[in-house]
């Protein structure tokens, strides 16, 4: 009985997580359109129409997807033909897994059994997602060699160099993170963020670790290879990067991959430096606030508050990446990586060193 | 549960391991190794040391193995001018002295290895940790120095002008 039931859980959890990623896809297609559309004062999807409705263009993504299922299947001629199709799996698949182990709710109650809401609630939890995105460098690598041709290539060899640098950064920039909240396990990291900090601020990573997130926000968007480091698909320079040679569903993949790992990233950020679904003075009775007022609420709307202070919280870091994309120029290939190895670097270094010091100065090393 | 998952990632890594050597084009050899390097990994879930599953995959599959793949991408060599590698004497024997020390490593670890049962956090990274900093300092801040000094050494290798 209590067999079934985990599995039960487990397979629903592996699919709430699933759809929802899959279904930010379209969704962050349109809205980067739309955001294009508006910050760049022009015309963003408007024609796609069923029966005279266009929704603000939200048919496009529809009509994009077909288009891509039904153009034709090629191989072009000289590719490396099993490398080449196995380039887009290797680009989706970690993306889809590093969502695992990002909570995405409090802890219910089912059953009488408690459920953290969460597909695996890893002791290595941060660990688990430097290992997998560590994997979709192989992706792109494996594309732009496989395909057998110049400007792949060159695309490719930029985005493996530039993910492996900023994974350095990426990685010593939360250490501060975890200094503070003594865990690298995700669901005791949002767990901690909901006390306050000095009785009036919430504990989130942002107010402890100010330029371990700003350092962490840059290093995600060089991983996701967004503007301003799109350097791997900088189509002035070499075309479209490492997927120059591909074209209809496993085009779609690699396209796929992308806005996945922008959402990811962006719940990432939630997760960890904006108290993932954390409501600020919102406690399981309801809101507390700091001069004393109490707000009683039903547990079963606190419940979805915090859901909805998630996925709230995903959308808007999403939306920063989409608002950066069309705001920002591209930096040039040698800016990205002086940033990476002389700037990102030693800030994160500096901000472990100064984090240590703060520690052992309040705790006196306890 | 665990004897059936352990069959499978070990047979799954000795394959892997196996196809490693005897793929012809270097690419397929690189990625075999991904999938021993993982499979490695499972094995040490399954022994509960998750730390080191994580940074088994973090620093050999995730950067190791990419620079492996760098210098196949840009040597490149041809498919049709890739070498033809026999099964020579040389290699035959090889191939024998491997079974007998497999056979020997057995052996040994059957006699002498006493496989203490993990408790849920002994591969934490609290316990790998205070580990690394209590009993193993002195190793722990040597391998620090040799890795310190194999990456200058790198570099004044790799720099003509410093």
């Amino acid at each position: 009985m209590s067999g079934l039931f985990d599995l039960v859980v487990s397979v629903a959890r592996v699919a709430v997580m699933l759809a929802f990623t899959l279904s930010l896809v379209p969704i962050f297609v349109w809205a980067e359109r739309k955001g294009a559309a508006y910050i760049q004062d022009r015309r963003g999807p408007n024609r796609a129409r069923i029966l005279g409705l266009t929704l603000g263009g939200l048919f496009h993504p529809l009509a994009d997807a077909l288009k891509l299922l039904f153009k034709e299947d090629f191989i072009p001629d000289g590719a490396h033909r099993l490398f080449y199709q196995m380039a887009p799996m290797f680009a989706l698949a970690p993306a889809l897994m590093t969502f695992a182990v990002i909570p995405f709710g409090p802890p219910v109650e089912i059953a009488g059994r408690v459920v953290a809401l969460q597909v695996a609630d890893l002791n290595v939890g941060i660990l688990y997602i430097f290992a997998i995105s560590g994997m979709s460098v192989y992706g792109v690598i494996l594309a732009g060699w496989a395909s057998n041709s110049k400007y792949p290539l060159l695309g490719g060899l930029r985005a493996s160099a530039q993910m492996i640098s900023y994974e350095v950064a990426l990685g010593l920039s939360i250490i501060g993170l975890v200094m503070v909240f003594r865990s690298v396990r995700l669901s005791e990291i949002v767990a901690s963020q909901g006390t306050l900090l000095w009785g009036i601020v919430p504990k989130w990573g942002v107010f402890v670790q100010p330029l371990g997130f700003l350092l962490f926000l840059v290093a995600v968007f060089a991983e996701a290879n967004r503007t301003p480091f799109d350097l791997p698909e900088g189509e002035s320079e070499i075309v479209a990067g490492f997927h120059t040679e591909y074209g209809s569903f496993k085009f779609s993949i690699f396209f796929m991959a992308e806005y996945i790992h922008m959402v990811v990233g962006a719940a990432l950020i939630a997760t960890l430096f904006f108290g993932g679904w954390q409501v600020p003075y919102l406690a399981d009775s309801g809101f507390l606030l700091p001069g004393g007022l109490a707000l009683g609420l039903p547990g079963a709307l606190v419940f979805f508050l915090r859901i909805g202070a998630f996925v709230g919280k995903v959308f808007f870091f999403a939306w920063l990446f989409i608002w950066v994309r069309w705001t920002i120029p591209r930096f040039r290939y040698d800016q990205v990586m002086r940033l990476g190895w002389k700037v990102l670097l030693p800030l994160s270094l500096a901000n472990i060193f100064v984090t240590g010091l703060v520690l052992l100065l309040i705790d006196g090393g306890a | 549960m665990e004897p059936i998952l352990f069959i499978v990632f070990g047979a799954i890594a000795v394959g892997g391991a196996i196809m490693v050597v005897t793929r012809r084009h270097p690419m397929s050899s690189a990625l075999f190794l991904i999938l021993t390097l993982f499979a490695v990994a499972a094995l040490f879930v399954l022994r509960q040391a998750h730390f080191l599953a994580a940074i088994q995959v973090i620093v050999y599959a995730g950067a190791v193995v990419v620079l492996f793949i760098f210098v196949i991408m840009l040597i490149n060599v041809p498919e049709n001018k890739l070498p033809l590698e026999r099964l020579t004497g040389f290699r035959f024997l090889g191939i024998m002295v491997a079974g007998l020390f497999i056979l020997e490593a057995a052996l040994v670890a059957r006699r002498f290895a006493t496989p203490g049962t993990p408790t849920a956090d002994s591969g934490s990274v609290e316990a790998v940790g205070r580990a690394l900093f209590t009993d193993y300092l002195l190793a722990f801040e040597v391998t620090s120095v040799l890795l310190l000094a194999a990456v200058i050494g790198a570099i004044a290798l790799a720099k003509k002008r410093i």
